[in-house]
């Protein structure tokens, strides 16, 4: 880690977003959903299983507050307080810090039920990939899970290995995807799968005369290769669809629907806020339950 | 449901499925396992489901490649002791030589 | 007879010159990207070393990574077998070797004879290798002798939770952040890596005597690890990076 001003490179920007004309006061069951990650955390609100309002933002799980900061900025201007809030769910690698929460869920659970809300009963096929790991659900027209995979012990396919790539490179994220397409054509991948020894592999590109946009296209290229590996242990049904950061990387997602034959669905919210969401929605089937 | 617990890195694949659906609680596989891999307990990929399921024990779904290495030898015919213990056959691996 | 062996390896290129069962000259040099010319460059340095010239060796034997892609070489050996054969040849009462490069653990059986009766070999995961305590040494800004020595400087036994050189690392930044002594994180990192290299030769066969070979053999930390988790001594040899180039020279004599 660099001691130089932290240009945070590798972090997507935070957002925010409250439903546009929903009393959330006349709702019955207000639900939260918390998923506390390593890199981000997501804050999520239901109001009788609607989505009423989300924040996410950059956090480190290793912080006591992550979850409260999240929760909080996703109430921020809706004139709802943590009160208000009949029953928390938290999920992901830092479930265990959500003070709040009456009930901690795994993210596989979460984000079936999470990604079936925001992309619709069709999905039956899900790709997740978070700051550190990478997971692939498979659901039912309810969001419930049939198979799962989860792969959080090596940080290649996961969000932490396009990090490493976007520090070396100096290229925020959020730009990724769009200069890995601007290449004269299209280079052979990365070959290693370690991030470790796929960093050296790209210093050496660099040193050799490849452009910063050639080793990007490599590296998302060999990203997208290494996930489909991993998606093909499953059958593969459509619907497909991608949350989590990655879906917003169309730098690995157009070439990982090229490897696939499978165009994923095209999500119009912040894909990072599915295992919240999923949360939420397990608080509300909780309460219901009584 | 079908739980692959494990993962994938540079040096391969290394997963044991467990079906849900299969699994009927028992805990045989429990102590034939020298590196106490396998527990009983709730689904908690299935919150809404009451029933004790098997699932790779958290520490060791990082290791499996090195967890399993004891049943593992290098050549020769391998029988699992955790495959062999469960009766509903809801026990599979994925790999048997590294 | 004069021979001379060259192993390629991942960070460095070794060679060692033989002459009638004499090791007369050696040399290690970083490697790059023109690996024939570098391997010819590490030759001639050992050559130099050695007071001889090209024209004296008889056969020059290649072993290492891309070890098929050394034209002037006559012999190709796998690293295991050159392993084998150097550890052999140095001490004849060796069963098992472990080698432990930067970017490759290997665990290997050997027969009296020097044959590999079984091996294990961890690659393209820089967990299982020398990148691994480089990479954690450099996380708390300690370099690496210094790294190893504080591991014989720990109290107690702490987990490390990731598998991951790369979210060691993080996870490391984290326990500097708690506070923890960097000589209880160098244990734990060296206990880590010696886990996943004990549990690699078990499956090869434990069996006494234990030789550690590799640059990482240099690692005072490991090297305590090591022996705490077989239970028993390990011999390291006096130059151990060059076991494999030694037994690709003895190769090239056969």
């Amino acid at each position: 880690m660099t001691t130089e001003a932290k240009v945070e490179y590798f972090r997507w920007p935070e957002s925010r977003w409250t439903a546009p004309d929903n009393d959330w006061t006349k709702a019955s069951i207000i639900t939260g959903g918390v998923d506390v990650g390593s890199v981000s955390s997501q804050g999520v609100i239901m109001a009788d299983g609607e989505l009423f309002a989300y924040g996410s933002m950059r956090t480190g799980s290793d912080s006591p507050n992550s979850a409260l900061n999240a929760m909080n900025w996703a109430l921020d201007g809706t004139g709802m307080k943590l009160e208000d809030i009949k029953y928390t769910v938290g999920t992901g690698y830092g479930r265990v810090n959500v003070p709040f929460a009456q009930r901690s869920i795994t993210e596989i659970a979460c984000h079936g039920r999470g990604a079936n809300y925001l992309y619709g009963p069709s999905v039956r096929t899900l790709l997740d990939m978070g700051g550190q790991d990478c997971k692939i659900i498979k659901c039912d027209e309810r969001g419930k899970v049939e198979t799962f995979l989860m792969n959080d012990k090596c940080a290649a396919g996961t969000g932490r290995g396009m990090e490493v790539m976007a520090e070396l490179l100096r290229v925020p994220i959020q730009d990724i995807g769009r200069l890995s397409f601007e290449v004269d054509e299209e280079p052979p991948p990365v070959s290693s799968t370690c991030v470790i020894f796929a960093k050296a592999e790209a210093t050496g590109l660099l040193e050799s005369g490849w452009s910063v946009n050639r080793v990007l296209a490599a590296y998302c290229r060999a990203m997208a290769h290494r996930v489909n590996e991993l998606i093909s242990r499953i059958d593969v049904v459509k619907d497909f669809a991608i949350t989590g950061g990655i879906a917003k990387n169309e730098g690995v997602v157009k070439r990982l629907e090229k490897e696939m034959g499978i165009e994923a669905l095209s999500p119009d919210f912040d894909t990072q806020i599915a295992g919240a969401v999923g949360a939420a929605l397990f608080a509300k089937a909780l309460v219901e339950k009584g | 449901m079908l739980a692959n617990y494990g993962y994938k890195d540079g040096s391969g694949e290394y997963f044991i499925t467990i079906d849900t659906e299969k699994c009927n609680g028992c805990g045989e596989c429990v102590e034939p396992c020298p590196e106490h891999c396998f527990e009983i307990g709730p689904d908690e990929n299935d919150p809404l489901r009451d029933e004790s399921v098997a699932s790779v024990i958290p520490d060791q779904r990082k290791k499996l490649k090195y967890a399993c290495m004891p049943c593992k030898p290098v050549e020769g015919e391998v029988t699992l002791p955790c495959e062999e213990a469960c009766q509903p056959r809801a026990i599979s691996h994925s790999w048997y030589h590294s | 007879m004069i021979t001379a062996g060259i192993d390629m390896g991942s960070a460095t290129i070794k060679a060692v010159i033989l002459n009638d069962g004499k090791i007369v000259g050696r040399s290690m040099i970083e490697t790059g990207k023109e690996k024939e010319e570098l391997a010819q460059q590490a030759l001639d340095e050992a050559l130099e070393k050695a007071k001889l010239s090209k024209g004296d060796v008889e056969h020059i034997g290649v072993t290492g990574v891309g070890y098929k892609r050394i034209p002037f070489a006559d012999k190709q050996t796998t690293i295991v077998g050159a392993d084998a054969k150097g550890a052999l040849w140095l001490y004849p009462s060796v069963r098992t070797v472990v080698d432990v490069g930067a970017e490759e653990g290997r665990a290997i059986k050997c027969a009296p004879d020097g044959k590999v009766v079984d091996f294990m070999i961890n690659e393209k995961c820089a967990a299982g290798a020398g990148t691994f305590t480089e990479a954690m040494s450099r996380a708390i800004e300690v370099n690496l002798e210094e790294f190893a020595k504080l591991s014989l400087e720990s109290t107690k036994s702490i987990p490390l939770n990731a598998q991951c050189a790369v979210f060691a690392e993080s996870e490391v930044v984290g326990l500097i952040h708690a506070k923890t002594s960097k000589a209880d994180i160098s244990r734990a990192v060296h206990d880590a890596i010696a886990a996943r290299l004990a549990s690699m030769t078990r499956t090869v066969g434990l069996e006494k005597d234990v030789l550690l070979i590799g640059g990482v053999a240099r690692n005072v930390g490991l090297v305590d690890s090591l022996t705490r988790d077989f239970g028993t001594e390990v011999t390291i040899p006096e130059d151990p990076e060059f076991v494999g180039a030694l037994g690709a020279a003895l190769v090239a004599a056969e």
